[in-house]
């Protein structure tokens, strides 16, 4: 059965999903639309690092982050610097990790749902003198909003799947950075296998329906990550 | 005259063919934990030179190599990180409990890539000027259970407890060290030890008699109990030139007996 500290490290994982997902809407909808619409030279160059993480192995960009965030990386030096400490090894630098780590993931299905938002549409918006904002909430958000719910899917998913950045960035402190995936990991190495199989069963009856919802969900054709 | 010498390279010819064949002939894989891959390499190296057999080595955590060995993985040795894991390997019939023995003994200093943090004595453990002590996760690496087993035998344990971050294993404990996100933090002493000397940062040599003897053991596999090459690998870790490099790298030698 579940043990204490298995629900300890179910709760946090939701926790981190949850607030990573948040973030990664906020941040990641202007970034999109950004990738959208503009014909900057500089669209290519962005839209590669934000799918870095999806090339990258995670334990090559926790490496990294630990570098970045340690006392002698320019992060690291910043967030002293701004009396906030040091990030390694807290659920705050665990967010920062899980949004970088998942951004391609909520960032590409927004940009495609935006790309796929006619230019004629906002024009006639602009005509009937919407201003921006307004076509936006009043146009483009509701033909996105399947690309809004993909995202978000994802995002969640993603983050609730995470493992190699959360161990080389966590330091598997429970309650603050004693994920699920290091849970298992750790039932795992220990010869725990049935606390491992509660755990591990638990994560594949979520992957399932969360993969479910996301297909029932889409589109034909209309989802592409 | 000329038949005669050409035989002669035809023998010479079928000679290194068949020496060649006998080089390969007889390869093991063994199963490395991952804290003894580099001392195994040189001692692969100089296996091959001196029985001309060849071991392909294969490193990771124990636990892991136990769940692969027990599922069929085709290792004929097994070198753990722990006594435990083979002791259990021949109970579950996958080795051979004759073979079990200890190759290498570790030791475990408190280590910090800062020069001038820890001192000879360890006296920093106690004076608690630090955010985060690492440590190896106790429950799965033979170096964090020796970790906790010092801080609890210096009464420091419950004082430190909320200060630990646990690596998975000690290379990662190590990292967690040497980018400075921990000050300080139990490692092995072959992390940071080449050629009698601390290589860099600085340590303290935690006393034996402070935590049980953390013993290596490699055993003969099911798979290896045909490999005449497995076989002489088992005997080679017990030789000179093998023992020579085992202790160049920090870690103390057990047999015959300790």
């Amino acid at each position: 059965m579940l043990s204490e500290s298995d629900i300890g490290a179910i709760v946090l994982t939701l926790k981190l999903a949850g607030t990573t997902t948040a973030l990664l809407l906020v941040l990641g909808t202007p970034l999109a639309w950004w990738l959208a619409r503009t014909q900057s030279r500089w669209k290519n160059p962005v839209a590669v690092v934000v799918a870095l993480p999806l090339v990258l192995p995670p334990t090559v960009l926790g490496f990294y982050l630990l570098l970045l965030m340690g006392p002698n990386g320019p992060v690291g030096k910043l967030t002293q610097a701004l009396g906030i400490g040091l990030l390694p090894f807290s659920f705050t630098g665990l967010v920062v990790a899980s949004v970088l780590y998942s951004m391609p993931f909520v960032v590409q299905p927004l940009q495609n749902a935006f790309e796929a938002v006619h230019e004629s549409l906002l024009e006639a918006a602009a005509t009937l003198r919407a201003s921006p904002l307004d076509t936006f909430r009043h146009v483009v958000l509701p033909l996105a909003r399947s690309g809004f719910a993909t995202a978000a899917i994802l995002g969640f998913a993603h983050t609730v799947g995470e493992f190699g950045v959360v161990l080389m960035v966590g330091g598997n402190i429970p309650n603050e950075t004693r994920v699920m995936s290091v849970q298992i990991y750790d039932h795992v190495e220990a010869l725990r296998y049935d606390n491992a199989h509660w755990l591990a069963a638990s994560m594949v009856l979520f992957s399932l329906v969360v993969l479910w919802a996301l297909y029932s969900k889409r589109a034909p054709g209309a989802f592409r990550v | 005259m000329r038949i005669r010498v050409l035989t002669s390279q035809l023998v010479l010819l079928a000679g290194l063919t068949f020496s060649a064949v006998a080089v390969h002939a007889d390869e093991v894989l063994v199963a490395v934990a991952a804290n003894f891959i580099a001392p195994m390499e040189q001692i692969a190296a100089q296996f091959a030179k001196d029985t001309g057999h060849q071991a392909v080595l294969s490193s990771g955590a124990t636990g892991a190599i136990y769940a692969k060995i027990t599922n069929g993985a085709p290792f004929g040795v097994f070198l753990s990180a722990d006594d435990k894991t083979p002791a259990r390997l021949a109970k579950e019939n996958h080795a051979d409990a004759t073979t079990d023995f200890t190759y290498a003994i570790g030791k475990l200093v408190l280590w910090s890539a800062d020069a001038a943090k820890v001192d000879a004595a360890g006296k920093v453990l106690a004076a608690g000027q630090y955010k985060h002590v690492a440590i190896a996760n106790p429950e799965t690496a033979p170096y964090g259970k020796a970790a906790v087993e010092v801080m609890t035998k210096l009464n420091l344990y419950d004082q430190i407890k909320p200060k630990l971050v646990t690596g998975e294993n000690i290379g990662q404990t190590f990292q967690f060290i040497s980018t400075g996100n921990a000050q300080i933090g139990f490692v092995a002493l072959s992390q940071v030890y080449k050629d009698g000397k601390i290589t860099q940062g600085s340590a303290w040599l935690v006393p034996a008699d402070y935590y049980s003897p953390i013993r290596q053991n490699a055993i003969l596999l099911k798979r290896g109990n045909d490999n005449a090459a497995a076989k002489a690998l088992m005997e080679y870790l017990k030789s000179a030139p093998a023992n020579q490099i085992i202790e160049s790298f920090g870690y103390a030698i057990c047999f015959p007996s300790c």
